[in-house]
């Protein structure tokens, strides 16, 4: 078990790595991001709709496009000189390769993540006051979930010819339960709701990331192995 | 067993026959439909569109939990067969859930006033079609045989997984479907004429659809032999 995990922050290190000395998809998602954020604002009408009333939503769509544009890179890099094959050869647990690429994915999206969440108080003029915290829970854990099945699936449609476009369709309908609760939440904890009004999609974000996480762990062989 | 040339012509032949007594059922369900059940009080003519609604929607979801059941089979077994099985069966899911998706919208813009609401059954019904579009996308764009069923089925048990939380997920807000009258525990809550139409047409639809995946699974296995063909040659 600890082999595992020591195995798993091997592969992630070496992927963070690999994206800081190249640094193109981070930015290029980042960027993304934050476009994505100034579209939006441009689409809403200021004078009939509360910048409140939309935020929570447009944070996670935002959110949501960054995680695809992120993680299409995920398994690209392995693509390259067959790397992949290479690391398949290495006595190394499948389980322990995907947990790795899953961390390495967890910390490009948070990174993305953090960056926009700046510009969205920035542009929609929102204080997060004491929620913070919360939506740094939120967001950990809807993050956790889609980025567990986006993790997966990029693995799967780097075999496709086009992956790009085959990603979001795979992925959308599974971002939708943690977007959903992730909105919900959001948008309870930027009006000082107490908990218990989120308690249900808590549970919810918190089961998908059981369920997900551990699914995509057992079903991962099946998409490296031969 | 391995699939023949001859054994795959013989499910397709079966295939077709009970392609044929699929449409005659729907047929028959139909005449029933116009002429037999009672018009509904409250909502005239437009609740007889009804007895093709619900039962493509359950053809639907049949097709969508035998994709993942075969899906789960498939990694655990490696039968092409089951791949195959599980193809088909997204293929025709698709045919019945775009079936569902148009007859909704018109009852309910008649019923409700609106073509479509996101209420938790309508959402959930939505997602079962962009599932299969993503699960028969992702199968176009592999090549290698043995890649695609892997993948196809990781995705097919995957959504088998999904529908449940979508369904959680929309559940939390306010519900506009009309509520089970068939499946609930109580007895049915529908008049005897209704109910056996309905029945006719769940089980028409149900033939139909075995009829459909016959087919396209004999076709599929003929593909395949042909393919290997190719490969030794």
């Amino acid at each position: 078990m600890g082999d595992g995990i020591r195995l798993a922050l091997a592969v992630a290190a070496k992927d963070i790595r690999l994206e800081l000395r190249s640094r193109t998809a981070l930015l290029s998602a980042v960027v993304f991001a934050a476009l994505v954020l100034v579209v939006f604002n441009f689409a809403r009408d200021p004078t009939a709709i509360s910048a409140m009333d939309l935020a929570p939503s447009v944070l996670w769509v935002t959110f949501a496009f960054g995680a695809v544009v992120a993680l299409n890179r995920a398994f690209t890099v392995e693509r390259e000189n067959a790397a992949l094959d290479g690391m398949l050869l290495a006595p190394l647990p499948r389980s322990a390769l995907y947990l790795g690429k899953l961390l390495a994915n967890l910390v490009f999206v948070f990174v993305v993540e953090a960056v926009t969440l700046p510009l969205f108080v920035l542009f929609f003029n929102v204080s997060l006051g004491h929620a913070w915290p919360g939506i740094l829970g939120v967001t950990t854990l809807a993050t956790i979930g889609f980025v567990s099945v986006g993790t997966i699936f990029s693995a799967m449609v780097v075999r496709t010819r086009f992956a790009e476009l085959m990603l979001p369709v795979l992925l959308l309908p599974f971002m939708v339960p943690p977007l959903v609760g992730a909105v919900q939440c959001t948008a309870r904890l930027l009006a000082g709701r107490p908990l218990s009004e989120m308690l249900g999609w808590l549970r919810l974000l918190t089961l998908y990331d059981i369920v997900f996480v551990t699914l995509c762990t057992l079903a991962f062989p099946a998409v490296v192995d031969e | 067993m391995t699939p023949t040339p001859a054994s795959a012509e013989r499910t397709l032949r079966r295939g077709y026959v009970l392609t044929v007594l699929g449409l005659l059922a729907v047929t028959a369900v139909y005449v029933l439909a116009i002429c037999y059940t009672p018009v509904e009080v409250r909502q005239g003519p437009a609740q007889k569109i009804f007895y093709v609604h619900a039962p493509s929607a359950w053809g639907a979801l049949v097709a969508f939990v035998l994709v993942g059941i075969s899906s789960i089979l498939y990694l655990w077994l490696h039968d092409t067969r089951l791949d195959l099985f599980a193809a088909s069966s997204a293929e025709v899911g698709i045919a019945y859930s775009l079936v569902m998706l148009t007859t909704g919208p018109i009852w309910g813009k008649t019923v409700w006033g609106t073509w479509w609401t996101w209420d938790a059954r309508l959402t959930l019904t939505l997602f079962l079609f962009f599932l299969f579009v993503g699960y028969l996308a992702l199968r176009a764009a592999l090549h290698d045989r043995g890649e695609r069923a892997r993948f196809s089925a990781v995705v097919g048990i995957m959504g088998l997984l999904l529908v449940p939380f979508i369904h959680l997920s929309v559940y939390l807000f306010r519900t506009l479907h009309p509520q089970p009258i068939l499946l609930k525990p109580s007895s049915p809550s529908l008049p005897p004429e209704m109910l056996r139409t309905l029945m006719v047409g769940m089980a028409a639809f149900t033939l139909l659809y075995v009829g459909f995946v016959t087919v396209r699974y004999a076709m599929a296995q003929l593909a395949d032999l042909r393919e290997g063909d190719a490969d030794a040659v």
